[in-house]
């Protein structure tokens, strides 16, 4: 670097505007990926739902149309919906209840046992999801544990397989990480020092959590309940595994519209339905986070 | 740190806690345990072997599939940490036009639902390949590289989270001296930030690494015939039933990503012995995103 002659204000911004090509410059390897292999998909998903099909099935991309987003509103598209939002919302409520208490309890512990219940935690979160998802398959089958221990203590065949409680265990087994980390993180950031405050002022333990430890976690429950409730929705392995004929759910019934029946435009409008929910969801999710904070 | 509990919801939380593991863990256990059962049905123990994990090895199918898994991961991995790293390095450090939209544009693979992703790169390789066929006359299919192409496309956004977040808590003063000292742009970036931000970069590497060999539904949607990575076979045969020869190839799956997290939690881990906050809260990359 030379330095000639004093700093003058258009030196200045000539090297702030050569700075700024520079970040330019480094981010264009992942810009031109990103916008080719990503923003290009994305609106030609949103371009193809408005197609019609030929006589044999073929995606022809001329009279456009809306018919596949009035397919959206058939009752046996409804009930897949509503299946599939009930089962990603029953399966936050639960992993929301059953992390909270575990994640409080994991970031209340001293130093070297809390890492230790944190890698713990963190060995299934990165594990193969398939092989997960499998291993419940083992589990939950006519001849699975499950129904062996039931028939071992006198009772009767169990079979939880290819129904709605299969696919719930299976979610919930899946994505209860998801919501075991945020919530840590909270509950581990968190000022005890106020609920020690709330303490002295004679809250009770119940109030001091109810009105203290609960809303300053709620950034983890924000975040916990959008990684459980997002990839729910979405879920395509753990029902094609674990659930039946008649489960079928948004997931499956999207891949479906690709692999066997071929409608490429109503498939591409459903999977931009269940973007926008989620967007909307997310959205309102976080807004309500904000308010209670 | 004391908490203001007392003994008996200590007692509740701690039930609570076991209770987790063991849900956690019991299935996995029971599948490593009836992969070493030598007999053809899953259900019923005989006695303990290693037939299937020979029959595995032995298995030309799975071997294949085993290969393409290795290709993609490994080729998806070192393409997506180096433009994923440049990626975190520009949105972290530079201001320039159109930063915002590539920013936005780089969390979308992180949200969006994998179908969708399936969904949209599926139509686009149709679309593109129909388009330069048209104009060219050569016809393509999809295979080894249309996977090795998808993958990257979710990868580089992961990768680019686990830097930043290194990035974000770097000393800048440090590279300051290094330029004080006259080292130039390149230089300071070897010697001095490189060399800073590596554990990061390494740890983003490792997601991708994971992210890429567990992927199923993309890499079903995007894989021509007789390409098919170890997941989506597996899956294929899942879906047929549950076979012994399923269990030992699950848990060598299984092995394969504990060593993993083995890894990045080593590599991961700060002064403070701890895991990196990057690695232990996903969330962050919600509460960064909005």
């Amino acid at each position: 670097m030379s330095v000639e002659g004093p700093v003058t204000p258009e030196l200045e911004r000539a090297a702030k505007k050569a700075e700024s090509r520079r970040g330019f410059r480094i981010s264009l390897p992942a810009y031109v990926y990103l916008v080719f292999f990503f923003a290009v998909p994305l609106v030609l998903v949103f371009v193809y739902s408005f197609a019609s099909r030929s006589a044999t099935g073929r995606t022809v991309l001329r009279n456009w149309n809306l018919d596949s987003y009035e397919r959206l509103l058939d009752p046996l598209v409804i009930e897949i919906f509503m299946r599939s939002f009930l089962l990603a919302l029953v399966t936050t409520a639960i992993c929301l209840l059953v992390s909270y208490p575990f994640a409080y309890y994991i970031a209340t512990r001293g130093p070297a046992l809390r890492n230790v219940l944190l890698v713990l935690v963190m060995i299934p979160f990165w594990s193969n999801f398939l092989v997960r998802t499998y291993a419940w398959r083992v589990l939950l089958g006519t001849d699975g544990v499950v129904s062996q221990i039931s028939q071992a203590l006198g009772g009767e065949p169990i079979r939880v397989l290819f129904t709605n409680s299969a696919v719930l265990i299976g979610l919930i087994y899946g994505f209860l990480p998801f919501m075991v980390l945020p919530l840590y993180a909270a509950i581990e950031r968190l000022d005890w020092s106020l609920v020690e405050a709330a303490r002295d002022l004679y809250a009770n333990g119940w109030t001091a959590f109810r009105k203290v430890t609960l809303p300053l976690s709620m950034p983890g429950v924000v975040a916990g309940s959008i990684l459980v409730f997002i990839p729910s929705l979405g879920a395509y392995v753990t029902p094609a595994i674990l659930g039946g004929a008649r489960t079928v759910l948004l997931g499956d019934y999207i891949v479906s519209q690709f692999l066997a029946a071929r409608n490429w435009p109503f498939g591409s409008a459903l999977s931009f339905a269940v973007m926008a929910v989620m967007l909307l969801a997310t959205i309102f999710y976080f807004r309500m986070g904000a308010k209670t904070l | 740190m004391s908490s203001p509990t007392r003994g008996g919801v200590q007692k509740l939380l701690g039930l609570n806690a076991i209770l987790v593991f063991v849900f956690l863990y019991a299935p996995i256990a029971l599948l490593v345990v009836f992969s070493f059962n030598d007999n053809n049905n899953v259900g019923i123990w005989t006695e303990p072997s290693l037939r299937w994990y020979g029959e595995m090895f032995s298995d030309r199918a799975v071997m294949n599939a085993l290969r393409n898994s290795l290709i993609v991961a490994l080729v998806a991995t070192v393409v997506s940490t180096v433009i994923g790293t440049m990626l975190a390095i520009s949105l972290e450090r530079y201001r320039y036009r159109g930063r915002g939209f590539l920013d936005g544009l780089a969390y979308l693979p992180i949200i969006i639902p994998d179908v969708t992703m399936a969904v949209m790169l599926l139509i686009f390789f149709f679309q593109s390949f129909g388009i330069l066929e048209l104009i060219t006359g050569v016809s393509l299919t999809t295979g080894l590289h249309t996977i090795i192409l998808a993958h990257i496309a979710f990868n580089i956004s992961f990768v680019a989270v686990v830097v930043r977040a290194r990035l974000a808590q770097f000393d800048r003063s440090l590279e300051e001296a290094a330029a004080d000292l006259y080292a130039n742009r390149w230089r300071t970036f070897w010697k001095v930030t490189f060399p800073l931000i590596l554990p990061g970069v390494a740890g983003g590497a490792l997601l991708a690494l994971t992210l890429s060999l567990d992927d199923v539904v993309v890499t079903q949607f995007v894989s021509g015939a007789g390409a098919t990575t170890l997941p989506v076979y597996v899956f294929g045969l899942v879906r047929r039933g549950v076979t012994p020869l399923i269990n030992a190839v699950s848990v060598v799956m299984l092995i394969a990503s504990m060593v993993l997290v083995g890894l990045s939690l080593g590599l991961q881990r700060g002064r403070s012995g701890r895991p990196a906050e990057e690695l232990v809260d996903p969330g962050a990359v919600f509460e960064k995103a909005t």
